[in-house]
């Protein structure tokens, strides 16, 4: 730290040119930048040079380091993939990633509606577009993934309702059992909901033993965390409003061009996660949650995120868009406001918008029908082979299905590890996860898939367990 | 004038460069569900092939009864081309870093984003991973997730390491769920149930340990612009459980006894969090474990360089010492001395705080950035933006109704925390009023203050390393311009800006709740 080194000019840092460094010490009054920082004593210095590894300062050389470490990775390109459970493997319209990588989007942060009028106006169809696909009237800006949102959600519920106690179905990904246990710990009682064991669907008779006043919201997931599609919906809905209860669908929106959106069975309050909407996976790093309500100014007040409203030109002349409720946030309220927010997954709810507009209607409904058939068509070829049971949970699914292996006498995790010789990654082994239901894996299955892919796979996998 | 180069100033001589002319692109583009027509297409997605239909039958026969979507999503029906130039149209009429001397948003870090670094973090080898592969499969991005936790680590003096937190507010978030679970595991989490921390660190310090269930005790800085030993001395007792604050504050100014207050808190038995989202003047030349810090956090987006992305994917990058390493989220990254793997084994870990292991591939970017700067790079870097504030503290000083609160003659690190108190005193014209004009001049809105406005009128620059003198010259200018204007004709702020993308707005919506419109099909109800 000090002008004794000789440093590199760096193409980062401008004025790491030494006239121009020079020049602006000068201007400033002082012989070295030792001198800006007087404020810090020396005992609180570090004192030596930082130990890193040497850097690589031509950008091809940079390039070539990063790019060597990655050759290694093997892609879901590379290898046959069949895993979800949280993140899913879409396709992305080449559209999808022009607009993401553009400057202007990539590099804005908080600019306000006059500087990003055009960032706002995305948000704003972003979040309309998303209303429409979940027929919800009020939605806001994405959050950090599905398991905040639901965490965001069943914290709204509780403050409209002033309940402190929430339904949950007891087959949530542990992932999110363990976000929302840390998150909610103080705020909520969370009570687990019991799944039929033969169907995955939700057990509505202990669900009626637990309904009761003081029970703020009931959380079903369409389609649940094992791909089953929750056929009582609106009766869990009716008796959740019955006790005076919030209902709470956790829905996937690359399902609801074929499926009844939450809007149209009752839910309150809808909460998800945008990733399959032309997101790259990014070993997770797509996940982006969303959260949508009523149009009405007591849940708007309720909000922790972002909302951005549509307004007018003061000559009334024009449209406009901007944040609307940063009063409310987190960033204003402070310790007050009962839940937080900040930067979150920005760019992923621009890149939604432009996948549904890309998709439309016709779209959205077409990439339903080829998940819903291409998961039955694997599921289906996989149930042929002796000893596999799949699906193995007696319900209609969606992209996700439970597949026992039991009758195999093999682990999901001695096949898995077989199926990756073959340069395929088998479905998720849920035999920690959900022990009870015994050497199960959770396959996942989308438009990605042909039907060449799903005939490898299952001729794979009856090798592997023959 | 004989030319666009003949004003141009900065270190290239002559007045400083001021872009009088400015017209931001003002498409004046209708919404996108309000263009298309029916039956236009944007993209096909893959069909179904006849293979599969002869073996399933009608996938929407699949659907159970009551649960098939009866009408159709309203979405907006347009053709590709038509789709594209919709979203390039928004894009200009948005005014990136890439694209104006953005660093008017002060405690944010608006630096460079290097292109390299963005394509590298675009390969499939990155992009089209998921998360649950097997270890063995993932060695790449691995690897270089656990050599920038060696450099965090060293950055920071502490010890271990998790990039799970999407950002810095739940980066904090995590610092506040790992001081509750360690009081818990000493079984004194019910008596120690305050926090205390400063009012100009980041709200996310007091809001995320109000989640965790704690009360906040706010200090309010004395004439040096930090809290005084004393009065952090007298919030302490047997309920404390830590403080977590930032040094320096939004002031640029660094609390040079920092020590001595974190010794204060572990006497205490509490615990010291770090908010180092000012890290960015400090890289290499001070650090969390010398000012006694126990846990932590840095902005990936920001001190590292990852894009802002419009509000994210961002990631907060949480470091511990050893002691309390068993607390932090699961599963952290390690390495055998053969191979990198997950480690899940960590019993008293506060569990998850973000789905899988985060943003990584902000993770990578910020590694490709450490790699390019190296340890006389970042030095420089952090040496460059303190520089440059000063530099732009000069240059402000300039101007009219612009003053510098608390500790006068004290330099300021890498931002500063200015009022107009003056200029509005004399005027009428508020920080909210300039921070509008400006952008007829070419730059985004400011950031003003962090609620609640400690300083009158507020707004906090950080020229960070990125910015050239003479992008430096410029911005001084258009402030020195402004505030004249502002004296001179001060009506000129009460519909501005003029030459946005959008001219001035019915701004109620944006501040009465009951205003508020989010979906365009709630509109188009309302319109009628």
């Amino acid at each position: 730290m000090s002008d004794e080194r000789v440093p590199v000019v760096h193409p980062y840092i401008p004025n790491s040119a030494p006239a121009a460094r020079a020049e602006m010490l000068r201007e400033i009054g002082v012989g070295s930048a030792d001198e800006l920082y007087e404020s810090i004593p020396a005992h609180l210095r570090l004192g030596r040079r930082l130990d890193l590894p040497d850097p690589f300062p031509s950008e091809f050389d940079l390039r070539r380091h990063v790019e060597g470490l990655l050759k290694s990775n093997r892609t879901c390109n590379d290898y046959l993939n069949f895993r979800g459970a949280g993140c899913w493997q879409h396709y992305v319209p080449a559209v999808c990633d022009e607009i993401n990588s553009r400057g202007e989007f990539l590099t804005a942060y908080g600019g306000l509606w006059y500087s990003d009028s055009g960032k706002n106006q995305a948000y704003f169809e972003f979040q309309s577009m998303l209303g429409d696909l979940l027929d919800m009237d009020a939605v806001s800006l994405t959050t950090y993934d599905a398991s905040t949102a639901l965490s965001t959600a069943l914290l709204m519920a509780s403050r409209l309702t002033d309940r402190s106690e929430v339904l949950v179905p007891s087959c949530l990904s542990e992932d999110k059992r363990s976000q929302l246990a840390n998150f909610a710990r103080t705020a909520l009682t969370i009570t687990p909901v019991a799944y039929d064991r033969a169907t995955g669907r939700l057990d509505l008779a202990d669900l009626r033993a637990k309904l009761s006043d003081r029970v703020a919201a009931v959380y079903v997931e369409q389609p649940s965390y094992l791909g089953v599609l929750e056929t009582e919906v609106r009766e869990i809905g009716r008796l959740a409003h019955e006790a005076g209860a919030l209902f709470v669908a956790g829905v996937d929106p690359i399902s609801l061009g074929l499926l009844e959106p939450p809007g149209a069975y009752g839910a309150d309050i809808a909460c998800g996660d945008v990733q399959p909407l032309g997101i790259h996976m990014q070993y997770g790093g797509g996940t982006a949650g969303f959260l949508a309500g009523h149009h009405d100014p007591r849940y708007l007040e309720e909000f922790p995120t972002l909302l951005t409203t549509i307004t007018t030109t003061a000559d009334g002349a024009g449209l406009g868009y901007g944040w609307a409720n940063w009063v409310q946030t987190s960033w204003v309220k402070r310790e007050l406001s009962r839940d937080f927010t900040g930067t979150t997954t920005g760019l992923w709810a621009i890149t939604a918008g432009v996948y549904l507009a890309l998709m439309g209607p016709q779209g959205m409904c077409e990439v339903g029908e080829t998940i819903m058939g291409t998961s039955a068509y694997a599921a289906h070829a996989l149930g042929q082979i002796p000893g596999v049971a799949s699906p193995a949970l007696g319900s209609a699914f969606f992209r996700e299905f439970a597949v026992d292996f039991v009758g195999t006498g093999k682990s999901v995790a001695e096949i898995n590890a077989a199926l990756l010789e073959q340069g395929i990654y088998g479905g998720k082994d849920l035999s920690a996860e959900f022990p009870e239901l015994g050497q199960t894996a959770l396959y996942c299955v989308t438009e990605v898939h042909t039907k060449a892919d799903l005939d490898r796979l299952a001729t794979a996998v009856a090798e592997v367990v023959a | 004038m004989s030319g666009p180069a003949a004003g141009r100033g900065g270190v290239h001589g002559g007045a400083p460069y001021l872009r009088e002319g400015f017209q931001a692109a003002r498409w004046e583009e209708p919404p996108i569900m309000a263009q298309g027509s029916p039956g236009e297409r944007g993209v096909l997605p893959p069909r179904l092939e006849s293979g599969v239909r002869a073996v399933v039958g009608d996938p929407a026969a699949l659907v159970p009864a009551g649960l098939l979507r009866v009408e159709p999503p309203h979405l907006p029906e347009l053709a590709q081309p038509q789709v594209l130039r919709h979203y390039l149209r928004l894009s200009q009429m948005t005014m990136g870093t890439d694209v104006n001397i953005d660093f008017g948003l002060g405690t944010c870090t608006m630096k460079y984003s290097p292109k390299v670094n963005e394509q590298l973090a675009r390969l499939p080898q990155m992009a089209d991973l998921h998360p649950l592969q097997d270890d063995e499969t993932v060695q790449g991005i691995l690897e270089i997730v656990y050599r920038f936790g060696r450099i965090c680590c060293e950055l920071s003096g502490l010890d271990a390491v998790s990039f799970q937190p999407g950002a810095g507010a739940q980066a904090i978030f995590t610092n506040a769920s790992i001081i509750r679970a360690y009081h818990e595991s000493r079984g004194e989490a019910d008596t120690r149930d305050e926090i205390i921390t400063t009012i100009f660190s980041h709200p996310a310090d007091s809001a995320t340990p109000a989640v965790c269930g704690y009360k906040l005790i706010v200090l309010y800085p004395d004439e040096s612009g930090y809290p005084d030993l004393e009065a952090l001395k007298a919030a302490l007792s047997e309920h404390t459980a830590g403080v977590m604050i930032t040094n320096p504050e939004d002031t640029g100014l660094y609390n040079p006894r920092i020590r001595e207050y974190t010794d204060a808190v572990h006497a205490t038995g509490g615990l010291c969090s770090y908010d180092q989202a000012n890290l960015n003047g400090i890289m290499g030349i001070a650090r969390a474990k010398e000012a006694g810090f126990d846990l932590c956090h840095y902005n990936l987006h920001k001190t590292f360089s990852s894009p802002h992305g419009s509000m994210g994917p961002a990631s907060g990058a949480v470091m511990t010492t050893a002691a309390l390493r068993r607390f932090l989220p699961v599963p952290l990254v390690e390495f055998d001395g053969e191979r990198y793997y997950l480690d899940h084994d960590l019993p008293d870990s506060i569990g998850k705080v973000r789905q899988f292991l985060g943003n990584l591939q902000v993770v990578l970017r910020s590694y490709a950035w450490v790699m390019s700067l190296g340890a006389d790079g970042l030095v420089q870097a952090s040496e460059t933006a303190v520089i440059n504030n000063n530099y732009l503290g000069g240059r402000l000083a300039e101007v009219r109704g612009l003053t510098l609160p608390y500790a006068p003659g004290v330099r300021r690190l890498d931002e500063a925390r200015w009022s107009w108190g003056t200029l509005h005193e004399g005027t009428g014209v508020g920080s909210e009023d300039i921070e509008k004009r400006i952008i007829d001049y070419g730059v985004n809105n400011y950031f003003s203050s962090h609620e609640p406005w400690v300083v009158p009128e507020p707004f906090t620059p950080e020229p960070a390393e990125s910015y050239s003198k003479a992008d430096i010259d410029e911005y001084a200018e258009i402030m020195q311009r402004v505030a004249d204007e502002a004296y001179a004709t001060p009506e000129l702020f009460e519909v501005a800006p003029y030459k946005s993308s959008v001219p001035f707005l019915d701004e109620e919506p944006m501040h009465d709740i009951t205003k508020v419109i989010t979906t365009w099909r709630v509109w188009a109800r309302q319109q009628g």
